[in-house]
């Protein structure tokens, strides 16, 4: 109560803004963590067979958007393929149709899995919990159900065949995977970036206080509802940059990238890599698609019995995943090593 | 009769009425609380004293009735709306964000109005422009050193201070206090008191407590309410001495 007017401003908050022992250490954390991001994104055509590169990259965004809402947003949506494959569908058609750059068809499939998303968030953040989850799985079990009797536009079972790679007049073919990784890997890095500038903006902030205690924001004077909404919408825009690139590398649409186990498994990869950091999900995608990989050359066909082990015993031994794991022991041993030192 | 009786009311309800599934927590309630005023809300559990303050912050929609604020007519209005027209509210419960500091907390009650918060493209740091009143703030309930702490560290009596500085935040026209001493010692009542005091000049609050002698310290106007009607309203010193009153707490005399 006794504040004196004329003691100084503590200097507590954001120590590192005054203590340039705490800003080095952190500016130094932020360019060893940016090297090796640089790295990985840079070097990963080098280390894995193109192709998968570019499914890593995919994924990687696509869990990214799913952790924009179930880290930050504190919802888990559990259909989230709607959005990977509507845009997948769409940029497909799209590339098919008009002939135009692959980078424009997959701008234009994330903004159709945006339009998409409007009606289906509008209904879905009105929920939370488990219902927010099974409104989110029964429209994209519905659109599902859409594209298999849709045939004359999206092939049915047999799925869109024979998408072209365009690039301003350049048809790539299968073995150019390694330079079209490195054309899409900007679009994918762009993607990334967008969540994070989210995260950390004072859009971000209000997402972070409806998680933790949503009364008390529609209290403070913000429409939590509208909130939701815009962060789905960004999500399921960003999820369809992801779609759009995976459906562009492959040549061909199929109804999987609709389907309820493709939602399952964004949200495995997001679980696993740690949710509520956006890294974790790049890291479970890189794990998840690299073990689908080597199991499959490996001829053994049991690959959800794996996934789903390793998922089970993340959620009882890691709750934090890998890199909440990992974060959380690398704080420990700074405070240990800081401890012994004063 | 009591100072701010003859003023025209910030507040007022007409037979504000709520029904839940056939139990009616709020019945037929006429409430005035004048300019100015420090209104209390008693009763023994389950008069709906909560209840009520939901309706008038917007949590819930009566069932029949109106609420007038300032002239306006503000029922079935969301809870955010209602906080944008100048009505702040703290919870029993105390209810605040467990991943934010004591200064992103005041950052984001200040921002509130301005629109900011919708700026998914803009850096967080374009909430420090809202830094200097969040210190003066955290000054005005004596927690300035505890700027940059994560709320989820704070003792209890920290986190209701708290509550008042994000209420206050607001700039509203009427405060609402849900039991701002609940839980907390003598010592902390005492401070709560004075705080409460000290934040109220030029506002009109509203509060419901159980601690009679924080209603004695503070309250220009007392309203009983027992199961969901008004019993008696009056001073402090009225509704003390009220047979109704005495019977509705202590039960009926042989």
């Amino acid at each position: 109560m006794s504040t004196d007017l004329e003691t100084p401003l503590p200097t507590k908050f954001d120590v590192s803004d005054f203590d340039p022992r705490a800003r080095r250490a952190r500016s130094i954390r932020r360019l060893l963590l940016g090297t090796i991001a640089l790295v990985a994104v840079l070097g990963l055509p080098w280390w894995v067979y193109p192709p998968i590169a570019v499914d890593i990259a995919a994924w990687a965004l696509f869990a990214i958007s799913v952790d924009l809402l179930l880290g930050f947003v504190g919802a888990l949506s559990f259909g989230h393929a709607a959005f990977w494959g509507v845009s997948a569908y769409s940029a497909g058609l799209i590339a098919q149709n008009f002939g135009l750059p692959f980078p424009v068809a997959i701008v234009g499939g994330a903004i159709a899995a945006m339009i998409i998303a409007v009606p289906i968030g509008y209904l879905a953040v009105r929920r939370s919990g488990i219902y927010f989850a099974m409104v989110t799985l029964a429209f994209a079990q519905m659109i599902w159900f859409v594209a298999n009797q849709w045939k004359d536009v999206t092939g049915g079972e047999n799925g869109l065949q024979g998408v072209p790679k365009s690039f301003f007049g350049i048809e790539l073919i299968e073995t150019e995977a390694f330079y079209f990784y490195y054309v899409v890997v900007i679009l994918i890095v762009a993607g990334a970036w967008l969540a994070w500038r989210i995260v950390n903006s004072p859009f971000g902030r209000v997402l972070v206080a409806i998680r933790d205690n949503s009364a008390r924001t529609r209290a403070l004077g913000y429409d939590v509802e509208k909130y939701k909404l815009i962060a789905f919408v960004l999500s399921a825009g960003i999820a369809g940059v992801a779609g759009g690139v995976f459906a562009i590398s492959h040549g061909f649409v199929s109804l999987q990238e609709l389907d309820w186990t493709t939602s399952g498994k964004v949200v495995l990869m997001t679980v696993l890599g740690g949710m509520g950091t956006l890294w974790g999900g790049p890291v479970g995608a890189a794990v998840i698609v690299l073990l689908e990989d080597r199991l499959a050359t490996s001829g053994f066909d049991g690959i959800g019995i794996i996934t789903g082990s390793i998922f089970i015993l993340c959620v009882l031994l890691f709750r934090r995943g890998i890199w909440g794991t990992a974060k959380n022991l690398i704080d420990r041993a700074r405070a240990g090593y800081a401890k012994r030192r004063s | 009769m009591t100072a701010g009786t003859d003023q025209r009311p910030l507040l007022s309800t007409r037979a504000l009425t709520k029904n839940f599934r056939g139990f009616t927590a709020v019945r037929h309630v006429d409430l005035d609380v004048a300019v100015g005023s420090i209104h209390a809300l008693v009763g023994p559990n389950g008069a709906g004293k909560t209840t009520l303050f939901n309706l008038l912050s917007g949590f819930l929609t009566p069932t029949s009735g109106t609420i007038i604020l300032d002239g306006q007519d503000i029922t079935g209005k969301q809870p955010e709306n209602i906080a944008h027209l100048g009505v702040a509210r703290s919870f029993q419960i105390t209810s605040l964000f467990d991943n934010l500091t004591a200064l992103e907390h005041l950052e984001l009650a200040l921002a509130s109005p301005t629109g900011l918060g919708l700026r998914f493209w803009r850096s967080s740091r374009t909430l420090r422009r809202f830094r200097t009143r969040s210190l003066d703030l955290l000054d005005k309930v004596g927690m300035t050193d505890l700027a940059d702490r994560n709320v989820g560290e704070f003792a209890y009596g920290q986190k209701r201070a708290l509550e008042l500085a994000l209420a206050l935040a607001l700039d509203p026209k009427l405060l609402l206090l849900d039991e701002p001493t609940a839980g907390m010692s003598l010592e902390d009542v005492d401070r709560t008191i004075e705080l409460v005091k000290q934040i109220s000049a030029g506002r009109t609050v509203v509060f419901v407590d159980h601690n009679m002698h924080v209603v004695g310290s503070l309250a220009d106007r007392v309203s009983v309410l027992q199961q969901g009607e008004i019993l008696v309203e009056g001073t402090y010193d009225e509704v003390r001495t009220d047979e109704k009153v005495i019977t509705a707490y202590l039960g009926q005399a042989q």
